[in-house]
């Protein structure tokens, strides 16, 4: 009997073999347990990676990775061949280097800090408060120059506080409180993005203890922001986005 | 350029991003990432080839990629054993948990391979495509991977012994 290649070995656990292959590989196995001891330990290495993985695929997937668009690739394809033919040169050049690729990590930052600011406010959390809900959505959507909407969370025990107008790198933004009847607070802040509009996956920061989804969705970038499980927030910025991009 | 080809590998990307990083929301970062660069690479995909093999392809550079900007932090992986299916009976929860974290000491290159050979069931030559690697290094790296596996896990008294009275 020729010995067998360790690549054989492992074709008998893995792959489509045809029978002359097999019972090759079975007459081997016979008389060398040592080698049937191995593969039997093999073939339980696959049986137990496949049962520890294969729930994922039961799972929802997050709607995050479903809201993923193509958008973006062909703004840049198209704005390569705009590149590459020649024309409007300069101003391409500029919109590039306005244009980060990767959300700026600033955003999450400077959700973060506008959270830690005012969610301890006791008295003045707020400056519109949510009974004028009307009145700080239009004056707020005014501001920053878009409609604006205050997600509905209360099916997640989120009721709106209220909200505030803020200054930020790129002048207005808003901010919206949540609060649970523990009196936990959750903070969604509105903010213009620099650059050509585009649109970004959900990104996770940790931002000391507070923990903030955020995203960009055109010319405007989200962060949603609290001192929360991040698995609670996702469920939370998950049905945040849903809202605002029905 | 139609949607529902990309989305329904979705759920099969998630499952290996998850073994591959350990990490729920590392994982769905590294598929997010993946799918963007789809979408932005798919004049590339030639119809007809295997999608689901070029997807890999992408996760594969984009996983190298970012493990070579930060390295994911293995430790904090490990702290979060993956949820196990339910039917799965407190003894074979304990041998699910250690095979996981059998599988987190591999080196990524090893990790990768048995994975896409063990959980995706891919065939030596689709993973060898997948990772842009000769099919001997593949051969070499699941054998390595697969031998320190049975180690550990031996070491560790998982695998039943024989009983000698």
């Amino acid at each position: 009997m020729k010995p067998l290649a360790e690549a054989e070995l492992h074709t008998y656990i893995d792959g489509a073999l045809s029978e002359g292959a097999r019972a090759e590989i079975e007459a081997w196995l016979a008389s060398h347990p040592e080698d049937a001891e191995r593969l039997r330990a093999y073939a339980e290495q696959n049986a137990l990676l496949r049962s520890l993985y294969n729930p994922v695929l039961d799972e929802p997937v997050p709607a995050a990775l479903l809201a993923v668009r193509p958008h973006a690739g062909l703004r840049y394809a198209a704005a390569a061949a705009i590149f590459a033919l020649g024309i409007g040169l300069g101003w391409i050049v500029r919109g590039m280097f306005n244009t980060p690729q990767m959300p700026p990590v600033s955003l999450a930052r400077l959700a973060a800090t506008a959270h830690v600011v005012y969610s301890p406010e006791v008295r003045h959390p707020v400056e519109v408060p949510a009974g004028e809900e009307e009145h700080l959505v239009n004056w707020l959507s005014k501001r920053l120059g878009t409609t604006l909407k205050a997600p509905k969370l209360a099916p997640l025990g989120y009721e709106l506080v209220g909200g505030r107008l803020l200054s930020g790198p790129q002048g207005p933004v808003a901010q919206f409180m949540y609060q649970d009847t523990r009196g936990q607070r959750l903070t969604l802040y509105v903010s213009r993005q620099r650059g050509e509009p585009r649109d970004t996956a959900f990104r996770f920061s940790q931002e000391d203890r507070v923990s903030v989804f955020y995203w960009v969705d055109g010319n405007f970038g989200y962060a949603l922001s609290g001192e929360i499980r991040k698995e609670q927030l996702l469920q939370v910025a998950e049905v945040v986005y849903k809202q605002l991009n029905p | 350029m139609d949607r529902r080809l990309i989305i329904e590998h979705i759920p099969r990307l998630r499952r290996y991003a998850r073994a591959l990083v350990g990490d729920r929301y590392v994982a769905d970062d590294l598929v997010q990432d993946t799918l963007e660069r789809a979408w932005n690479k798919f004049y590339l995909w030639r119809p007809g080839s295997d999608l689901r093999a070029w997807l890999f392809t992408i996760m594969h550079n984009v996983f190298v990629n970012q493990a070579r900007r930060r390295r994911y932090e293995i430790e904090q992986a490990m702290e979060e054993v993956p949820a196990v299916s339910v039917r799965a009976t407190q003894s074979e929860q304990l041998e699910l948990q250690d095979v996981d974290r059998v599988l987190r000491s591999l080196s990524p290159e090893q990790r990768e391979v048995v994975l896409l050979v063990a959980v995706e069931q891919l065939t030596y030559e689709e993973v060898s495509g997948a990772l842009e690697i000769p099919i001997g290094t593949v051969m070499s790296r699941l054998s390595r991977a697969r031998e320190r596996m049975r180690q550990l896990l031996g070491a560790q008294g998982v695998m039943p012994l024989k009983v000698v009275k």
